[in-house]
């Protein structure tokens, strides 16, 4: 057991290796193998149980879980590059338009729908951001209430299904992702409400902050209006209702509906005549970008973990995690300020393979419900990407924001959204049900 | 020799044009692909539009580039292939619900997978070199040119060559003896797994080839005096924005 010294150095190392900058998927990888080797010089390490790495590697290749990852990537991809989302975004702006506020109800419609897609923040960010900040700075909408309605709207992806973080999470908890997508409906339902709610408020109280749209933009006779509506609106909205509700039915199994979806999102956009090689292609290289990358990070974190194991730093965490003051309390507390700090620096996915395995056996051990647990983490998550000055979300619509729009306007405009979403973590905290009520 | 100094002369040449216009690199660019801005790869000439077209004086570099390149672009087709599969097997089981008969094949279920390990096993090169492995940005997005050379040579010699060499050599048994057995899948009508084992050993050659060749790349940055690289590259992506390859 001496070699459980081992264990916090290369927790700690492992840290530091990350920081440097260094592709994280080999970072893992290279240095577990340096602690490895340690390990075995000093005596508390046996190279055979590295001879498991080709075993992990396949079962790694044959996970049925994780194969809807890149079918959920690619419909949200084609909905994004045929321009499908944007159009959402004018038409629902349109619908709304006449009233004070609507633009920004229409983001937050917009980014629960798209969210509901993608699941991929950067994506919905980006996406919401070059598409409606510049329209809603037009009609004089405030640079703060704006740019807080698309950063918080877009963050909205991590647990409102069908998102990959959410299959990624039950892969790594060790539940049903259908469980997972059901439990994290309420939740994500109740933040998009909460939000619209903020939203329609600002707007009452204080109308120059958020104007309606002049007239000249909204008087479009009615029936021109709605077969915009049925022909841009309904056929995302019954896709996605296809999809998430053949997995909540019992009908399919996420990977089958992710792919019944890209399908879907193939045939929308050609229906739209939004289809074309391009589309396709680039669709197809970001999906396998994106999945290696992800697949790549499971086997850099797979090596990890044995490594890790093998210097019984799984116990350590353990005993540590089962023992703090306070049981129950005291670990969803670690839990909860460890996540959201290292969601300042860490993408999710690191999150997910580094982390997530170490502290479900503790949660499981302390009789937390998973399913329960998976919402929270991912709720934390997109409450830490919003946090300035570190948060993800900031940085991506940085990016896209033109800079009339100030960092600091940027800052201050999360705040009311932080806030809310620390409701929302509170209220699952306080009632379990919210989260667990509708899986069986 | 005149011709060697000629070829030498022409090499030096291509070399500082090939890292003459780094300033105008990696902004954000939405709706881009994340990975789509690689730190320091040269931006192609106006005349060479072709994505394949490689420019890099090393044989070597110039070889595993291509191949990784054309690689990463055949397996991303068979994203499509697998989505079209993918709705097929879902399709054919709901109908077997409805009628009673089990329609699907193992053939199809697996051939589901073993596209998608053929997609991140054969794309890992790929999305090496285009810099699509998710990085830790906090320190390295504030980072110069040099310093991000530095970190990236440490780390593919002392973390990612042998991490591969690890893994084949760790693999290599196994893999023998699952083409020995001619191994094949346990379930009725499944597919050879011998074959796709045995990718596993293809996919971290190419990776451990396509580590070279950036070590190569960023070896060639830290040998050059011109510091004003780093830090063009520093001023054109700012203290706000720093890339986040991968991230999307």
């Amino acid at each position: 057991m001496e070699g459980s010294v081992l264990a916090p150095l290369m927790f700690a190392a492992v840290f530091l290796i990350i920081f440097s900058g260094f592709p994280v998927a080999f970072a893992l990888g290279g240095a577990s193998l340096i602690f490895a080797f340690i390990g075995v010089q000093a005596g508390f390490f046996d190279w055979s149980l590295l001879s498991a790495m080709p075993l992990r590697i396949f079962g790694v290749m044959s996970n049925s879980v994780l194969l809807a990852v890149p079918f959920f990537i690619f419909m949200g991809l084609i909905l994004e590059r045929a321009k499908l989302a944007e159009d959402l975004l004018t038409t629902i702006g349109t619908l709304f338009g006449r009233r004070a506020g609507g633009l920004a109800l229409a983001v937050v419609l917009v980014g629960a729908m798209l969210a509901a897609a993608t699941g991929v923040v950067g994506a919905s960010v980006v996406a919401m951001g070059s598409i409606s900040l510049p329209v809603m700075l037009r009609y004089r909408y405030s640079a703060q209430l704006s740019s807080g309605v698309i950063l918080a709207s877009g963050t909205l992806g991590q647990i409102i299904p069908p998102s990959i973080v959410l299959v990624v999470l039950a892969d790594q908890l060790g539940i049903s992702v259908g469980d997972l997508f059901i439990g994290g409906l309420v939740p994500g339902l109740m933040l998009a409400g909460m939000y619209a709610l903020y939203v329609s408020g600002v707007a009452t109280v204080k109308p120059s902050l958020a104007p309606a749209l002049p007239p000249e933009m909204t008087d479009i006779p009615r029936g021109v209006l709605m077969r915009r509506v049925l022909l841009v609106l309904l056929p995302p909205l019954l896709l996605i209702l296809i999809v998430l509700g053949s997995i909540f039915a019992g009908v399919a199994t996420p990977t089958e509906a992710g792919a019944i979806g890209s399908v879907g999102a193939i045939l929308l956009a050609a229906a739209r005549g939004r289809l074309d090689l391009a589309v396709i292609r680039e669709s197809c290289t970001a999906t396998t970008k994106l999945a290696t990358m992800v697949m790549f990070l499971l086997i850099g974190s797979t090596a990890f973990a044995l490594v890790f194991r093998g210097l019984y730093g799984d116990i350590w965490i353990e005993t540590m995690l089962t023992n703090l003051p306070g049981g129950r309390i005291g670990l969803l507390l670690v839990a909860n300020l460890v996540i959201f700090v290292l969601g300042f620096f860490l993408d999710f996915f690191e999150i997910a393979f580094i982390i997530i395995p170490l502290l479900a056996p503790a949660a499981s051990l302390l009789g937390i419900d998973l399913v329960w647990f998976g919402v929270m983490i991912g709720m934390n998550l997109q409450t830490s990407f919003l946090t300035p000055p570190f948060g993800f979300a900031l940085f991506y619509l940085r990016g896209v924001a033109p800079s009339s729009v100030k960092t600091t306007d940027l800052y201050k405009a999360v705040i009311p959204f932080i806030v809310i979403q620390l409701i929302g973590l509170l209220a699952i905290i306080q009632w379990p049900e919210l989260v667990t009520g509708l899986v069986d | 020799m005149t011709l060697r100094l000629a070829a030498e002369a022409s090499s030096t040449i291509v070399w500082q044009v090939a890292f003459l216009p780094i300033g105008d690199l990696p902004s954000p660019q939405p709706g881009n692909s994340p990975s789509s801005s690689r730190p320091l790869r040269p931006p192609c000439p106006p005349f060479a539009r072709d994505p394949l077209y490689v420019r890099d004086p090393n044989p070597f570099v110039r070889f595993v580039d291509q191949l990784t390149s054309r690689l990463g672009r055949f397996v991303s087709w068979l994203v499509l292939l697998m989505v079209l599969i993918g709705a097929y097997n879902a399709i054919v089981r709901y109908l077997g619900r409805f009628t009673g008969t089990n329609l699907s094949s193992n053939l199809y279920l697996e051939l589901q997978w073993y596209l998608f390990s053929l997609i991140f096993l054969l794309g890992a090169g790929y999305a090496l070199k285009e810099n699509a492995h998710v990085r830790v940005d906090v320190i390295y997005g504030r980072l110069g040119r040099r310093a991000r050379a530095w970190i990236n040579v440490v780390g593919s010699v002392f973390m990612l060559i042998p991490f591969c060499v690890f893994v084949l050599w760790v693999s290599w048994p196994a893999i023998r003896n699952s083409w020995a057995i001619r191994e094949v899948s346990p379930d009725p009508g499944g597919l050879p797994r011998y074959p796709l084992k045995a990718v596993i050993i293809v996919c971290f050659v190419l990776l451990m080839a396509q580590g070279i060749a950036e070590l190569v790349k960023e070896l060639r940055v830290l040998r050059s005096e011109d510091d004003a690289i780093g830090e063009s590259v520093e001023a054109e992506e700012g203290q706000d924005a720093p890339a986040r390859p991968g991230g999307l």
